[in-house]
């Protein structure tokens, strides 16, 4: 199906290295703005590597990034970020050394049209209560997923790169961050998303592309996932 | 005069007084290491070399420029700290991925050879710089004499040390520097440009340095060994105060230069050597130092 649209992210033959091991061997997908896409995919698939390719945490990789029609392919991460993209890393991130207000402030703003503090709060009401806590990681798993997240809002980036959020959290909270989600895409941000847990991505995603050694194996929109069922459950081995 | 457990009054203020002024090199220098390896992770063996390096630019920009001490204060630690952004630039950033030996190793071959060619070129016997004239004399407290440009030493490396605390725990840019030196990748995916960091974070351990030695031109001689006879006490005192901690280093760089100067009273013959038996005590109790974290 041809889309006159042009999409906000667009990867094409990305191969990436961790030192001598060949990690992905050309992951090309796109997303559109507005957009929430799942990478769907088991445990090693390359879902993580994808991420940090696109951001320029993994340094070794050839192929093709464009964000906005601009090349980020062998641009440094702290440019990248510059151009629009924020991540959200698997183990959250957050920092021992800085209070969560710290945590919270310690992104740069990158462009204008960030959401403000009040409207972070109003997605986050719990951070507010604890953004006096002297440390970071003294939050609870849950919180230091939000606050995650709730620090990359402010920064003016329009596409986010969220990886497994909802990891090791309680079934409450993880309603919670579907919510945020849905709630960020209606303010317009756009969302590519790791996940292997497509029962949740499933209330969130518009699409999605499945990995497996290091490539896309697959992709269908969120209306064909029942169609779909059988060959996601091979493809996870759920 | 007056005694305390039998000792004069001014003796002990004497030395107590001898003790904070090495304190506050020992904490000048101690928190520049303790910055330096927080963000790079290299063990600035340079830093006595670059400590020398302050006290020489001092000397030689009154004698060519005719510049004076207020203005080396600036000037010196800046050219210095220059010179520190250079020697990251071509060496330093290519070992940060290394074991720490290979730091270690390159920044105490360094020391050598800037001890070297300043030996060559002016000898050891030392070279006098005086006393600016502002600061000369002293005021008389009674128990004891306090001769003012120790007074203002005391104070100025107080003031550096806790301007410095307060920026790197309590300001924005200090904020970025703790999450810099605790994850460089995550903080470089914000859009923080993290190598220039680290390259203007050596450059302001090694102007430390040399603010440090220029404030000591005027105490000690200026000769190219001054800071080799210092630095050894101070990596003692960031043994004994634990890497990575700003408060460690300030409050143990003073704690240390007033344990020895009351040692020098009590039991002279142990002046020497306490710092380093102190070191040996903490690095059996509590490994990694006082102040310590865990790494």
């Amino acid at each position: 199906m041809l889309d006159a649209r042009t999409p906000l992210l667009a990867v094409n033959d990305l191969q990436a290295w961790y030192g001598e091991s060949h990690i992905l061997h050309g992951v090309s997908f796109d997303v559109q703005p507005g957009e929430v896409v799942t990478l769907l995919g088991r445990n090693g698939a390359g879902k993580t590597t994808t991420l940090k390719s696109i951001m320029g945490i993994v340094s070794q990789r050839t192929g093709s990034v464009r964000f906005e029609g601009r090349e980020l392919i062998g641009r440094p991460s702290n440019e990248i970020a510059r151009a629009g993209l924020a991540f959200c890393p698997e183990e959250r991130g957050i920092f021992a050394s800085l209070t969560v207000e710290e945590n919270l402030l310690l992104p740069p703003v990158v462009k204008p049209g960030g959401l403000p503090l009040d409207r972070i709060f109003e997605l986050f009401p719990n951070l507010k209560e604890r953004l006096g806590s002297s440390q970071g990681t003294k939050l609870s798993g849950g919180e230091q997923q939000m606050l995650a997240i709730a620090r990359i809002l402010r920064t003016g980036a329009r596409l986010l790169l969220l990886d497994e959020p909802t990891e090791g959290l309680a079934p409450v909270i993880i309603q919670q961050i579907g919510r945020t989600i849905r709630a960020l895409k209606e303010e317009g941000f756009t969302i590519l998303l790791v996940e292997q847990n497509f029962r949740f991505a499933s209330t969130v995603a518009d699409r999605y592309y499945v990995m497996e050694h290091g490539r896309v194996v697959e992709s269908f929109a969120n209306a064909e996932l029942d169609a779909n069922l059988a060959k996601l459950h091979d493809y996870l081995g759920v | 005069m007056f005694e305390i457990f039998g000792i004069p009054s001014t003796a002990l203020f004497g030395q107590l007084l001898i003790g904070l002024i090495n304190g506050s090199f020992y904490a000048l220098l101690s928190l520049g290491l303790a910055v330096i390896f927080g963000m790079l992770n290299i063990i600035n063996f340079t830093h006595g070399a670059q400590y020398m390096l302050g006290a020489f630019a001092a000397f030689l920009l009154l004698q060519h420029t005719g510049l004076n001490y207020w203005a080396a204060l600036i000037v010196a630690p800046i050219l210095v700290g220059a010179v520190g952004v250079l020697i990251e630039r071509a060496f330093l950033q290519w070992l940060y991925k290394l074991d720490h030996l290979y730091g270690l190793l390159l920044t105490f071959g360094l020391a050598l050879i800037i001890e070297g060619v300043a030996r060559n070129y002016y000898g050891s016997a030392g070279l006098a710089y005086t006393i600016p004239e502002a600061l000369q004399g002293g005021q008389n407290l009674g128990f004891m004499f306090l001769p003012n440009y120790r007074a203002w030493v005391i104070a100025a490396s107080l003031v550096v040390c806790l301007g410095t605390w307060f920026v790197i725990e309590r300001t924005r840019l200090g904020a970025n520097l703790r999450a810099a030196t605790e994850n460089p990748t995550l903080v470089r995916a914000f859009g923080i440009n993290v190598p220039r960091m680290i390259m203007l974070t050596y450059g302001f351990g090694v102007a430390l340095a040399a603010f440090a030695g220029v404030m000591a031109a005027p105490i000690y001689n200026v000769s190219p060994q001054m800071g080799s006879e210092l630095i050894i006490v101070v990596f003692a005192v960031v043994v004994i105060g634990g890497m990575g901690s700003i408060m460690g280093a300030i409050v143990t760089g003073f704690g240390l230069g007033v344990v020895e100067g009351l040692t020098k009273v009590f039991f002279p013959e142990a002046s020497n050597t306490v710092i380093f038996v102190i070191m040996a005590i903490v690095l059996l109790v509590r490994p990694a130092g006082l102040f310590g974290r865990r790494a």
